[in-house]
C-alpha cells in the first residue's frame, strides 16, 4: 500500500511512476501515429472444407470455445455433437436476471430478485475493441453491441486514510498528478537535470509538451486557475448570465496526490486491454453465448457430467452420466474430441492422453474471483453524482464499483456491479455466506456512496471457486508453466485436442476461447485430412 | 494499493523451480487486474476462514463439483504426514493456486497446523515456521 509508506517517493520512484504514465502514454501516441492497430491475431474465419464424409467429431463443452469449435467444423463437413454439463449452453459467457438461481457449492442458492429488465454479468462483462475474433463472429451472429464505458471521468477514486478518507473524483486526481508531473518535469528541464538525459530539442518539446498536457500556467506551474480548472473543474461551475463567472478550484496538496497511490487506477486503464472502444451486448453478456447457441443448438446434449475420456487407434470414447435420466452411464464415440472442459475439472477426470498432456493438464491453477450485483430503488449514481457508466476504485477489498452503461436516465430500479474481486479478497468472499457478501458489499460501498444502504433493494454473489463447473474463475499461467507445457497443451493428442482461454495467450478473455477454437479446428482439420 | 503488482507477486510466488521467470500477471488476470487486500491472518483458524474455506468449505467437507471436487480436510489420510499439506499449501495442486507468495511461513504453518488437529484430525506432532523456511521454494519475484 503505497500510502501505508511513510518515506516520500525518491527521485527514482518517482520518475519510474511518471515513466509508467506518461511513457505509456507517448507510446500509445506514436503507435497510433504509425497506424498501427495493436489488436489480437485474429486473421478471419478459418473457412475448413472438404472433410471426409463421416467423419465424427465430439466436442465436451458448450462454453464458446466449444459451440464456436462445432460450428465451423460442421461448416467444414464434419457430424458433430456437443456434449454439455450444464443445463444451459453458453459456459462462463452468463448473465443473471430476476428470476434466475444460483446454487454453488457447499449449497448455498440465492434467488436472484432484480426487477424486469436488469441483470449483472458475473462473468465476462466488456470486450475490448481489438478482440476482433469475438467481434467478427457477433457480428456474424446477431448480437447487437453497445459501448461499454470503461473510463468516467466522474467516476470516484478512494483509498483508505488518503484524502481524509474521502473519495476523489478521477478527474480532479488525474488532472492534479498530471499537472503536478508536468511542472516537475518542467522545473527538472529549466534547471539543467536533464541535460544528460535529453537533446536540447527534446527538451524544449518536451518542456512545451508538458505545458499542454499538464494544463500548466504561462509559468509552467501547476496552480490554481482557469487553467488547470478546465480539467479539474470549477469550485463554482461556468454559468449563464450576470453572475455566471466560474471560481476557479483549489488543486489537492502534491504530497497527497503522490502518495495516495490512485495513480494506479490512472495507468489501469491504460492498459491495452482496456483502452477505449469497449463494448458489451446489448441487453447482457449471455447475448453473446445465445448468439452461438442458436448456430449449433441441434448439437448440444446439455446435463451430461463426463467421467472419462478415453482413445485409441480408432476413435475416441466419452462416458458420461445422463443428469436428465438419474444419472444414468452413457458412452459417445467419435473420431476425434474437441475438448474444452476447464483443467480445473479435467485434470481430475479419467483422461486417457500422453503422460505430456497429463502433466499440462495438471499444470495451470485457476484464480478466484467473486462478483456482486446490487440492485438499487434508483440511479442514484446518476441522479446525485452525475455518474454514467464507468468505474469507481477503491483500496477496500470490493476493488470496485462499476456503473450500468446503459439504461441511463431512467427511473426505477439499476444493478449496479457492487465489487470485483481476485486474489485475497476474492478467497475471503468466496468463503463467507451469500448474505455475508452483500452486507460487506454494502458497508465498504457506502465508503464510497453514503445512498448505498438507504437504497439498497437486494443483491446476488458470484463465487467462481465454488461454481461447480469450473471450481475457479479462469486459468493462472505463469511463465515456467508456459515454457514447459503450453505447447503440448495445445498439441493434438492422438485424436484428442484441448480449446478454452486456458489454451491461449489471451486467458481469462472470451477472445481467447475464440482464439483457441480456431486454432484447435484448424489444425485438427489438417489432422483429419491427412488421415484420411 | 498495488494492486497489479500485488498480483505478479501471487503469479511469480508459484514458479517454484524457476526464480528466472517472468510475471504473467498481465496476461493472466488482465480481465480483472485487481486484487484486493490481505485480510490479518494472526492464527491457523483465521487463514483457513480467509482462504481455505473458500473451497474447502467451513466445515472442511470439500465439495463435490462437476465430475471433480475440492477433496475434504476431514478424515484425509493425506494430512498424516504434515510435509504434504504444507508442500500443497506452498506449490498448488492442479486447478488449486499455490501460495507460497501469498502467505508467510508462520500462516503456513499455522494453517496447516490448523487444519490437521481440525474435522476431526488429532495429529499431534505440529510444524514450526522454520519447517516452512526449508520447504520454500526459492523466489526471485520481480516487478512488473
Amino acid at each position: 500500500m503505497p500510502h501505508a509508506r511513510s518515506l516520500p517517493p525518491t527521485r527514482r520512484q518517482l520518475l519510474t511512476r511518471i515513466g509508467t504514465l506518461a511513457g505509456s502514454a507517448a507510446l500509445y501516441q506514436a503507435m497510433t501515429a504509425m497506424g498501427h492497430a495493436t489488436g489480437t491475431d485474429f486473421k478471419g474465419a478459418p473457412a475448413l472444407k472438404g472433410a471426409k464424409k463421416g467423419t465424427k467429431i465430439l466436442v465436451l463443452g458448450a462454453g464458446l470455445s466449444g459451440m464456436l469449435s462445432a460450428y465451423e467444423l460442421r461448416k467444414a463437413g464434419y457430424d458433430v455433437q456437443i456434449l454439455e454439463f450444464q443445463t444451459r449452453s453458453g459456459g462462463r459467457n452468463i448473465s443473471l436476471r430476476g428470476g434466475d438461481s444460483v446454487t454453488e457449492l457447499g449449497g448455498a442458492t440465492q434467488k436472484v430478485g432484480f426487477a424486469a429488465g436488469n441483470y449483472i454479468n458475473p462473468g465476462p462483462w466488456r470486450i475490448p475493441y481489438h478482440h476482433q475474433g469475438l467481434l467478427h463472429y457477433c457480428r456474424e451472429f446477431g448480437v447487437e453491441l453497445e459501448p461499454f464505458v470503461e473510463l468516467n471521468h466522474n467516476s470516484w477514486l478512494h483509498s483508505s486514510g488518503a484524502f481524509g478518507d474521502k473519495a476523489v473524483r478521477y478527474r480532479e486526481f488525474a488532472s492534479d498528478f498530471n499537472g503536478f508531473t508536468a511542472e516537475l518535469l518542467a522545473k527538472a528541464i529549466d534547471q539543467h537535470k536533464l541535460d544528460d538525459f535529453a537533446t536540447a530539442d527534446e527538451r524544449d518539446h518536451l518542456r512545451t509538451a508538458m505545458k499542454s498536457w499538464g494544463a500548466l500556467n504561462k509559468d509552467y506551474a501547476y496552480t490554481k486557475g482557469n487553467t488547470s480548472s478546465l480539467r479539474r473543474g470549477f469550485a463554482r461551475p461556468q454559468g449563464g448570465g450576470i453572475d455566471g463567472a466560474p471560481i476557479p478550484s483549489d488543486p489537492f496538496a502534491r504530497e497527497e496526490v503522490l502518495k495516495s497511490g490512485l495513480w494506479t487506477w490512472m495507468a489501469f486503464h491504460e492498459r491495452l486491454d482496456m483502452q477505449t472502444t469497449m463494448f458489451q451486448p446489448v441487453g447482457g453478456m449471455d447475448q453473446i453465448g445465445k448468439g452461438f447457441t442458436r448456430q449449433v443448438k441441434d448439437l448440444i446434449t446439455l446435463n451430461c457430467k463426463v467421467s472419462a475420456i478415453h482413445q485409441n487407434e480408432h476413435g475416441v470414447t466419452v462416458t458420461y452420466n445422463d443428469m436428465a435420466n438419474g444419472g444414468a452411464v452413457r458412452q459417445a464415440q467419435a473420431d476425434y474430441c474437441v475438448c474444452t472442459i476447464p483443467l480445473s475439472v479435467l485434470s481430475q477426470l479419467d483422461v486417457q492422453v500422453s503422460d505430456g498432456m497429463k502433466a499440462a493438464i495438471q499444470a495451470v491453477p485457476y484464480a478466484s474471483s467473486v462478483k456482486l450485483g446490487l440492485e438499487f430503488k434508483r440511479r442514484f449514481w446518476e441522479e446525485d453524482d452525475q455518474i454514467y457508466g464507468g468505474i469507481s476504485f477503491t483500496d477496500q477489498q470490493i476493488s470496485q464499483i462499476s456503473y450500468p452503461s446503459h439504461g441511463y436516465f431512467s427511473k426505477g430500479p439499476a444493478v449496479l456491479l457492487g465489487g470485483y474481486m481476485f486474489g485475497p479478497a476474492a478467497y475471503d468472499f468466496a468463503g463467507m455466506t451469500p448474505q455475508e457478501r452483500i452486507e460487506r458489499g454494502l458497508a465498504q460501498g457506502s465508503a464510497i456512496h453514503p445512498q448505498y444502504r438507504k437504497e439498497f433493494s437486494n443483491g446476488v454473489s458470484f463465487a467462481w471457486s465454488r461454481v461447480p463447473w469450473t471450481l475457479g474463475c479462469c486459468s493462472m499461467w505463469t511463465e515456467e508453466a508456459r515454457k514447459t507445457h503450453y505447447k503440448t497443451l495445445c498439441s493434438i493428442d492422438n485424436r484428442i485436442v484441448l480449446a478454452g482461454e486456458h489454451a491461449s495467450y489471451v486467458g481469462c478473455w472470451q477472445e481467447g476461447a475464440i482464439l483457441s477454437a480456431l486454432d484447435a479446428v484448424t489444425r485438427l482439420h489438417k489432422r483429419t485430412l491427412g488421415a484420411a | 494499493m498495488r494492486l497489479i503488482p500485488s498480483i505478479s507477486a501471487l503469479v511469480l510466488a508459484g514458479v517454484v523451480f524457476s526464480p528466472l521467470t517472468l510475471p504473467t500477471a498481465a496476461k493472466a488476470d488482465s480481465a480483472s487486474a485487481v486484487a484486493g487486500k490481505m485480510q490479518a491472518l494472526p492464527d491457523g483458524a483465521a487463514v483457513y476462514k480467509h482462504i481455505c474455506q473458500s473451497c474447502h468449505m467451513a466445515d472442511g467437507k470439500g465439495a463435490e463439483g462437476a465430475g471433480a471436487h475440492f477433496p475434504a480436510l476431514a478424515g484425509n489420510p493425506k494430512l498424516k504426514a504434515a510435509d504434504y499439506p504444507a508442500y500443497v499449501v506452498l506449490n498448488g495442486y492442479g486447478g488449486m493456486p499455490w501460495f507460497a507468495g501469498l502467505l508467510t511461513d508462520k500462516q503456513v504453518a499455522d494453517v496447516v497446523n490448523y487444519i490437521r488437529s481440525h474435522f476431526g484430525n488429532s495429529y499431534t506432532d505440529a510444524l514450526k515456521p522454520e519447517d516452512i523456511t526449508d520447504m520454500r521454494p526459492h523466489l526471485s519475484v520481480e516487478e512488473e
